[in-house]
């Protein structure tokens, strides 16, 4: 489904990403975890085609898609859920919502039914400012958008950030109904335990913008293979 | 007040309005929506203006030609944004002095290439029986409308109005969701200016269409959109309608004259009290009370 080779990536001069391998299969839900500054948001930006890569490729779907820009990848089918949520404060729910129509052109099954039994609340308040809603249910908002256009690969950067901890479980569960119910493929980067325990079923964990270990399921039980990698 | 001079108050209103609506919402979509200080507004309406005054001199029938005047300037939009404006978006003072430049050039080409004035354009409608002034200004008022209308319409109900203001309020988000937001730039440009180009086309048979035409417009279309605040067009419908109350009134009152002064004095009252305008002040209330219940 995604395959990342040698990826290497920069701000300006400064080199952020180290010769990056990654690949993560139709169906599986994979992290990469890191503390703070490490390259995890440069990493998924690269993926989703909104940071040029300066070497190695991104492939998806089996086809090298490091050239294009980010709009061509959403519509190959790769749905994204920035840091920080970012949905579009001035306008509703429901116009939030409708642009993920956009993701994944070929497939026109649209999951607003899917996405409204997930996320209740969204149907709910379809009508109101997504700029008005609280950090839980923008972070909601964010991950119902980007399903409702069925992607093959969702990608998201750190879920849990700014989030509360009950709501952040939810979440967690909710994306695991998703890869087992809907089959989407999803690949994360996240900071925080709970999550990387509780949703990917295999984690890499990146340190200084290179790939420095890879945990399968044994070792994801355990809290200290993971904290290892993390500022806990 | 007897009934003719509250008709022709009326009147005089409806003829403000519309003016103050015309020439601001090419600039509220430029300005309001993409944060591009359009100085060159102004000749934005005067290509509409000369290639409507130019079509009828060809022998087009006037609501044709018109639509030429409109579709000129949307393709004049569309060349500025690809070669010069999309260079310009997050520079706010950067735009102005580009497009004061691009202003000043226009108006000196325009001379230049056609002299000192367009072909002149014939009234149409005639005049109205009761009230003293021309029937097309009544015409004026219903486009002025029906434009409103039509934006409210455009940029809430279709996929390309969502598109387009949420890459004007996150283009990178917008981006990864799969939008082509260069061609939304590059869109939603050309519809501001092909409403600068409308306005130039409606008013070109009323106003004589000089080289400095443009700048005519200017003082309403700036004044309207800073005291309307960022929501594009109920910002337009209530400054228009504030502006345009307090001008005709003492239009009525004192002349012309002193109706533009008072719009001013208005206007920089209005902004000292509402300095996001008057939807800023809207917003305002509209929290308050949602924290208050």
């Amino acid at each position: 489904m995604l395959e990342l080779t040698n990826l290497r990536a920069s701000y300006g001069k400064t080199p952020i990403l180290r010769g990056v391998d990654v690949t993560v299969d139709e169906g599986e839900i994979v992290g990469v975890m890191g503390k703070n500054g490490v390259g995890k948001t440069t990493l998924i930006k690269a993926v989703v085609g909104l940071l040029e890569a300066d070497e190695g490729t991104v492939v998806f779907d089996g086809e090298d898609v490091t050239d294009e820009p980010a709009d061509v990848r959403a519509r190959r089918g790769m749905g994204y859920i920035p840091q920080g949520r970012d949905v579009f404060p001035e306008l509703t729910v429901e116009e939030n919502l409708r642009m993920g129509e956009t993701i994944n052109e070929g497939d026109d099954r649209l999951q607003y039914e899917a996405v409204y039994d997930y996320f209740p609340i969204l149907e709910e308040r379809r009508d109101q400012e997504a700029g008005t809603m609280s950090g839980g249910q923008q972070q909601m908002l964010a991950i119902g958008r980007a399903l409702i256009g069925n992607p093959e690969l969702l990608l998201l950067d750190e879920p849990s950030e700014g989030v509360q901890p009950s709501i952040v479980q939810d979440i967690t569960r909710d994306l695991r109904s998703v890869n087992e119910e809907v089959g989407t493929t999803i690949c994360f980067v996240e900071q925080n335990l709970h999550v990387v325990q509780n949703l990917a079923e295999r984690c890499y964990a990146i340190d200084k913008g290179e790939i420095v270990d890879e945990l399968g399921p044994d070792r994801l039980e355990s809290r200290d293979a993971v904290t290892e990698y993390l500022a806990v | 007040m007897a009934a003719p001079e509250l008709l022709n108050l009326g009147f005089e209103f409806v003829e403000i309005f519309a003016f103050i609506v015309l020439a601001t919402v090419g600039l509220a979509v430029i300005f309001g929506m993409m944060g591009i200080i359009n100085l060159a507004h102004g000749e934005f309406i005067l290509v509409g203006a000369y290639a409507t005054s130019f079509a009828v001199a060809a022998g087009l029938p006037l609501a044709v030609a018109m639509a030429v005047g409109v579709v000129a300037t949307a393709a004049f939009g569309l060349v500025l944004e690809r070669f010069i404006i999309r260079r310009l978006y997050g520079r706010l003072l950067d735009s102005m002095v580009v497009t004061w430049g691009i202003s000043l050039v226009m108006i000196q080409l325009t001379r230049i290439a056609f002299g000192n004035t367009a072909p002149g354009v014939g009234i149409p409608f005639g005049q109205l029986p009761v009230v003293d002034g021309p029937v097309y200004y009544l015409v004026l008022a219903v486009i002025a409308v029906g434009v409103l209308g039509g934006l409210y319409a455009l940029f809430t109900w279709t996929d390309f109005g969502v598109r387009a203001r949420a890459t004007m309020q996150d283009e990178e988000t917008a981006r990864s969701m799969g939008v082509d937001t260069d061609r939304m730039y590059m869109a939603t440009f050309a519809i501001g200016s092909g409403l600068a180009g409308l306005t130039g086309a409606l008013y070109a048979p009323v106003m004589t269409v000089t080289p400095e035409y443009g700048t005519s417009f200017l003082v309403e279309s700036f004044v309207a959109v800073v005291v309307g605040g960022s929501s594009v067009l109920l910002g337009t419908i209530l400054a228009s309608g504030f502006l345009g109350t307090v001008n005709a009134a003492f239009t009525n009152l004192a002349g012309t004259f002193m109706g533009q002064v008072a719009m001013l004095v208005a206007a920089i009252v209005a902004i000292r009290l509402m300095p996001d305008g008057i939807t800023g002040l809207l917003s305002d209330l509209r929290e308050k009370w949602g924290e208050s219940e």
